[in-house]
């Protein structure tokens, strides 16, 4: 049978359709759909815009409860969510793993079980492993968002980072993106490779191959080991954190090393497009994945707008995935 | 006179000798006393009790080559009694169970307690290995004669991979005095630290691979000892294509070794694991399609001798965790003979052969020739089964303590109706 073609919603022609975004939860960018992504886009815009405005806060989520429930330390992505439950109305919690009973012992389900047991709308989990909001969201009556799980996924930051791409490019569809650096400990590459391979860019990644992935190039990349080839005629170059606290034994000889080699300054950004912008979800390692003049460089870095954008991507989610719902 | 019961309308299957014919078989308080399609042709005699097989299998009980049954230290999962109870409900009559408990089976009063709680029970004959070397740390050798002199069918640091070149070269080297099994869990234990196998399904989900690399790696270093030391040596659940080939060319050598391996590795991929589902975690970790049909082939051929239950009980809080904090293992002694009989339904090997991996040779390795066949005078233990009735694995269903199969809702063929250990009906499934 024929798909039928993704036809553009407004967001405005939304309201009491909660089947336009079909989904219980969001849980990762791997199985969305073009105009899934696009709508949380076009929604995002809006938010983007009341962000912006003097008037920031809406009611759309009044009276709904979100929980931010987070096994892992996180202060932007955490205050992303808080902030943007706050500016939808909504009563926002948060839960560190410091203070809560995981540390007496309970397990993931006792905690899942708990928390349904007080009626929440929405839970907003970050986890060091993978898979444990999957685990949640089979428990629990409410919404769950994954707020980054192990080395898995970490959705709303690939969406924050579609729509900074999005206002700055115009599009996805057909622009080159390098994602650089340790994709191996990396959920928001996994996320991003998802979501740039579902919108029609075309995706690298580059990186000594001890951070790479087993078996990377089956997940629709294309495999550089240097930065000469990776980025060369790229229109996106998005950095990742050398996530060192992951690493059991040795994946690179030396920092230094690997800022000679992977780190990105101002020669290396020169191989990409003349217009070439650069991201990096944070938070930098200065001088080991990135050079200061670089990150700090405001006609090319987005790293600030994305942190920007972040917080109406998150918005979007928890008004579409509330939509609906009592 | 002894208690003699004839099981009547029995399409007798022996593996060891290639009977497979309708006909009787008579057994005389723990012996078999005799059998064949003519035994009582005319009407079983007076005070002889009949047990009506109606055209039923019935096969020399399973030997399981290796299982865990919690006991001591991990009763919560599963006892000697819950194990043995599951092991008589899958048709299985003996049972060589791992060292790895809390203790360690490394010394002879652990290897007696084994043996007391089995008396106690009473079900099917449990074994027991001895630890290769002491807590199964790698580092010391344990007491291989007295160990064997206290029963121990064979050696081994069970779910550990013997890692040490030397320890391992003297181990072979002296357990050939006593005639005794050295088994491998062949994993290199640098390269296997992941969760599941390595590759694009491990990448996706982000979590740490073990590449099928690490088990080759280990067999092929293992052969070379075997090789050096002359020793026996029992390579335990190899799940990948590459070991398949390793062995074959070893045996080919003519060096004395042998292998099993597990229903998940011929029946199951990585592919089951799907969205974290820890039932699914094994060690060896699920493999390929590819290797799937390489362990299948090795089966067919003969490179894989025997096929062992892996049987490891988990209750809920060892599986209900995020899948890298997830328990290793599922149980394994209910679905042992559907799977084996699976791959007779399909057409992979013929019924005796199917059979022939999970009772003779079994028995044959362990060092219990009397065990995995039908013989008179031999011990009655049996298992009466429909070849062919259809039903659905349910886990909740399962008589062991722990329900962690990976097999759940999966539609088999093949039901044990009843089993017996010594003469004795330790299992019936009432509606036979």
């Amino acid at each position: 049978m024929p798909t039928p073609a993704p036809t553009f919603v407004h967001p405005h022609d939304l309201e009491g359709r909660a089947h336009a975004f079909p989904h219980r939860h969001l849980l990762g960018i791997e199985g969305l759909t073009a105009p899934e992504i696009n709508l949380v886009l076009d929604l995002a815009d809006t938010y983007v815009a009341q962000n912006r405005s003097q008037e920031r806060k809406s009611r759309a989520l009044n009276g709904k409860t979100v929980v931010n429930l987070f096994f892992e330390n996180s202060t932007r992505t955490r205050t992303s969510f808080e902030l943007a439950a706050k500016r939808l109305g909504a009563d926002a919690i948060n839960m560190s793993v410091d203070g809560s009973s995981v540390k007496k012992g309970e397990t993931l389900i006792d905690t899942a079980m708990t928390l349904n047991a007080m009626h929440l709308d929405v839970l907003v989990v970050r986890h060091q492993e993978s898979g444990a909001p999957k685990l949640l969201a089979d428990k629990v009556n409410c919404a769950v968002i994954n707020a980054g799980d192990g080395q898995h996924e970490h959705p709303t930051q690939a969406l924050l980072d579609a729509l900074t791409i999005r206002q700055r490019k115009g599009k996805l569809k057909g622009l080159t993106v390098a994602i650089c650096g340790d994709v191996l400990h990396s959920r928001v590459a996994r996320s991003n490779i998802h979501l740039l391979n579902i919108m029609g860019a075309t995706v690298r990644v580059v990186a000594p191959p001890t951070l790479l992935p087993a078996a990377v190039d089956r997940m629709g990349v294309e495999v550089h080991h240097t930065m000469a080839t990776g980025l060369r005629d790229a229109d996106i170059v998005m950095m990742l954190r050398v996530q060192s606290e992951r690493m059991q034994g040795q994946f690179l000889p030396s920092q230094r090393e690997y800022f000679r080699f992977y780190g990105l300054d101002r020669d290396k950004l020169g191989l990409a497009k003349p217009d070439a912008l650069i991201m990096h979800p944070g938070p930098m390692n200065r001088g080991v994945e990135i050079d200061s003049l670089v990150a700090d460089d405001i006609h090319r870095s987005l790293i600030l707008q994305q942190v920007e954008l972040g917080v109406a991507v998150r918005m979007a989610c928890l008004d579409l995935l509330t939509r609906g719902r009592n | 006179m002894t208690n003699r019961t004839a099981y009547t309308n029995a399409r007798l299957l022996d593996p060891a000798t290639g009977l497979d014919a309708l006909g009787t078989l008579l057994t005389e308080g723990a012996k078999v006393a005799d059998f064949g399609p003519g035994l009582f042709a005319d009407g079983v005699p007076e005070g002889i009790q009949v047990v009506d097989c109606a055209g039923a299998c019935l096969a020399p009980g399973l030997v399981d080559l290796r299982a865990q049954v919690g006991e001591p230290g991990f009763e919560h999962n599963e006892t000697i009694a819950t194990a043995s109870r599951s092991a008589a409900a899958g048709g299985i009559t003996a049972v060589a169970v791992l060292p790895n408990t809390d203790p360690v089976i490394d010394d002879v009063s652990g290897l007696e307690f084994i043996a007391r709680r089995a008396r106690e029970t009473k079900l099917v004959k449990v074994f027991a290995y001895g630890a290769l070397t002491k807590e199964t740390a790698g580092k010391e050798l344990t007491e291989m004669g007295l160990l064997s002199e206290a029963g121990a069918v064979g050696f081994t640091d069970g779910t550990c991979a013997v890692a040490d070149a030397l320890l391992l070269r003297r181990a072979l080297s002296y357990a050939t005095v006593w005639g005794k099994p050295i088994m491998q869990h062949p994993a290199e234990p640098r390269l296997s630290g992941g969760v599941m196998n390595a590759g694009e399904i491990a990448s996706r989900l982000g979590l740490s691979g073990s590449p099928a690399m690490a088990e080759v790696i280990m067999l092929e270093r293992d052969m070379r000892l075997v090789e050096m030391t002359g020793g026996r040596y029992h390579a335990a659940h190899i799940s990948t294509a590459e070991s398949v080939e390793v062995i074959r060319r070893a045996k080919a050598k003519g060096l004395r070794v042998t292998c099993d391996t597990a229903p998940p590795y011929f029946a199951l991929t990585e592919q089951d694991v799907g969205e974290y589902r820890t039932f699914f975690k094994l060690d060896p970790p699920l493999r390929t399609e590819m290797d799937r049909r390489a362990i299948v082939e090795g089966l067919a051929d003969g490179t894989i001798d025997a096929i062992a239950s892996d049987h490891t009980p988990h209750d809920q809080d060892e599986k209900r965790v995020p899948f890298a904090q997830a328990a290793f293992g599922a149980v394994g002694f209910e679905t042992l003979l559907p799977l084996v009989l699976e791959l007779h339904h399909k057409g992979a090997l013929p019924l005796l052969a199917a059979l022939d991996k999970v009772t003779k040779v079994p028995a044959d390795i362990l060092g219990l020739p009397a065990l995995g066949r039908l013989a008179k005078g031999g011990p009655a233990d049996l298992v009466v089964f429909d070849l062919d009735r259809p039903w659905k694995v349910d886990g909740d269903r399962l008589a062991s303590k722990s329900k962690n199969t990976c097999f759940d809702k999966r539609p088999v063929q093949g039901m044990v109706l009843r089993t017996v250990v010594d003469g004795r009906t330790v299992h019936t499934r009432a509606s036979a």
